[in-house]
């Protein structure tokens, strides 16, 4: 059995969008190095439960990093510490006793916070609604190989599919731009047969929706790529650039 | 399909002539400094060269205004991407770390707005240092035209201590700009990430560092040998 540890927290509070925002801190005694950060602060929302107080509220579904539900801040970067993991995949191990976590909501206008940390997205289901998807009709499942693709190209397609629509990368760019969800979401079928027919129309209509929402422009930080729980790169935003440039000579 | 002024001014066009007006005048930089080097060429080199430029008449004008859109245009976006991430963000972290890896977030990248408007101010400087400074006249040997002694004017002016600082100290800055700025053109122009990106990388810090190296030699080889030296002619 693993000893368990002490963390200090210091989490946003906040009663709905328009309501004024405040951290509370709190010192947790009983964190367990097997635990997952949710986990941890499913202890402490017994903890404040059992004392008669709210708990903390946070968004979560799947806790395997498959969802795209979890999306806290920690210590300023989004997901926290680990390459490639969703917080709900970051395990207490990589803490230590006596550690100052700090936990914030993604903070941007098109994100606006329902409760604490949990935050709106639907930004991005407007985006996707925009554009991001097919109506060709492909008819009934055909043998896979009946429309030869290249290894390499579907294999770059799924990449860029593996978006989990977390919102970590609006949530660690300096400008709060949506630039790599959109461009995931428009490259993963710019690459393939079926998304060849609406190409132009679909990047048109996703770049203007995610302006419309309220997400900053692009700066190419790349920040978006290193928080990114896929680890999908920014080769998605020049995708959409080379697209939408295509669509406008189209 | 969309307008090309929607376009021009959708957040990809935006970014796309960021990229465009940023390499216009890193192309600009380069010329300037092949004009800035003939100060070491023969006694007249300098002078025949400005006269030249300046009796290229209404084309100049055309190339100038040319090059004032292009940094009006490049700083408006600059500053609108800016100031747009205060809309996108309206309340801060109260912590925020780069998570570093594949993140180009970096001295040069978070000071962009600053070394910009560095190099703007200095712009408008510079130009009424020399453009309007002293207005010496030589007759050039070969031809007997009078033309305006620039040459005289650079000399002098970088001998002065607190010339020699500002410029080297902007100069300077602007290793920054260029260093992230040379690198992010490109990826604003549709350039993946990868191997090229890397070399583009590589290919911008070099070009930055030699680049302001060659503008930052002339003041500062002017101030250390007191426009003596045996790279200056007579
Ligand atoms: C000789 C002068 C200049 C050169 C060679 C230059 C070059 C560049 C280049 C190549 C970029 C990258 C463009 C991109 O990301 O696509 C850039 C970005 C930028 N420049 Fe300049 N620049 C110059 C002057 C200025 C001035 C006068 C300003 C005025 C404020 C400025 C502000 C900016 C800003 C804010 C960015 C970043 C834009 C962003 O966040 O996306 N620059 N510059
Ligand atoms: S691109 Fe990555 S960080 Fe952004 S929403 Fe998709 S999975 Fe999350
Ligand atoms: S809860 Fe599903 S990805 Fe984290």
């Amino acid at each position: 059995m693993s000893k368990n540890f002490t963390v200090h927290l210091k989490y946003w509070r906040q009663n709905g969008p328009t309501a004024k925002g405040y951290f509370e801190e709190r010192t947790l005694d009983t964190v367990n190095e097997h635990m997952s950060f949710l986990e941890m602060l499913d202890v402490l929302n017994e903890e404040l439960q059992l004392e008669g107080k709210d708990p903390v509220e946070f968004d979560y579904d799947c806790r395997e990093g498959i969802c795209g539900s979890c999306n806290l801040v920690i210590n300023g970067q989004a997901h926290g510490p680990k390459k490639g993991t969703a917080c709900c995949q970051l395990h207490m191990r990589n803490y230590k006793h006596g550690d100052k976590i700090t936990i914030e909501p993604p903070r941007a206008a098109a994100f606006p916070v329902i409760k604490d940390l949990v935050v709106d997205r639907s930004a991005f289901d407007r985006i996707i609604e925009a554009g991001g998807y097919v109506s060709v009709k492909t008819g009934s499942a055909q043998e896979a190989n009946a429309r030869p693709i290249e290894k390499e190209t579907s294999d770059i397609a799924f990449d860029y599919a593996t978006c989990i629509g977390c919102g970590a990368c609006v949530a660690a760019c300096p400008n709060a731009s949506a630039s790599l969800f959109t461009g995931a979401k428009i490259a993963h079928l710019s690459q393939l047969p079926q998304g060849q027919v609406e190409q132009s129309r679909r990047v048109v209509a996703m770049v203007d929706q995610m302006t419309e929402e309220g997400f900053g422009d692009c700066s190419n930080y790349g920040e978006c790529e290193a928080v990114c729980p896929k680890e999908i790169s920014i080769s998605a935003i020049a995708e959409m650039r080379k697209d939408y440039v295509k669509a406008v000579f189209s | 399909m969309p307008s090309y002024l929607k376009a021009i001014n959708s957040q990809v066009g935006r970014k796309f002539m960021t990229g465009i007006t940023g390499i216009g005048l890193m192309l600009f930089l380069i010329g300037h400094l092949g004009g800035n080097l003939t100060i070491f060429g023969s006694a007249e080199a300098f002078n025949i060269y400005t006269d030249k430029l300046m009796s290229l008449g209404p084309l100049l004008y055309v190339i100038e205004a040319g090059l004032a859109f292009f940094f009006l245009y490049h700083t408006i976006l600059g500053v609108s991407i800016w100031l747009n991430k205060r809309k996108a963000r309206p309340e801060g972290y109260n912590e925020y770390k780069t998570r570093g890896g594949a993140s180009h977030q970096s001295l040069a990248s978070r000071s962009m707005i600053y070394t910009g408007t560095i190099i703007l101010v200095f712009l408008v400087l510079h130009i009424i240092h020399f453009k309007f400074g002293a207005d010496y006249s030589t007759v050039l040997s070969e031809s007997g035209k009078e033309v305006r002694d620039l040459r005289r004017l650079v000399i002098e002016e970088f001998q002065k201590t607190w010339v020699v600082i500002g410029y080297v100290g902007v100069l300077g800055l602007a290793i920054l700009h260029l260093s992230h700025g040379f690198w992010s053109a490109f990826t604003s122009l549709g350039m993946k990430h990868g191997d090229t990106s890397k070399k583009i990388q590589t290919a911008a810090y070099a070009f930055a560092i030699v680049i302001m190296a060659g503008f930052i030699f002339i003041p500062l080889y002017i101030y250390f040998t007191g426009g003596e030296g045996s790279l200056i002619a007579y």
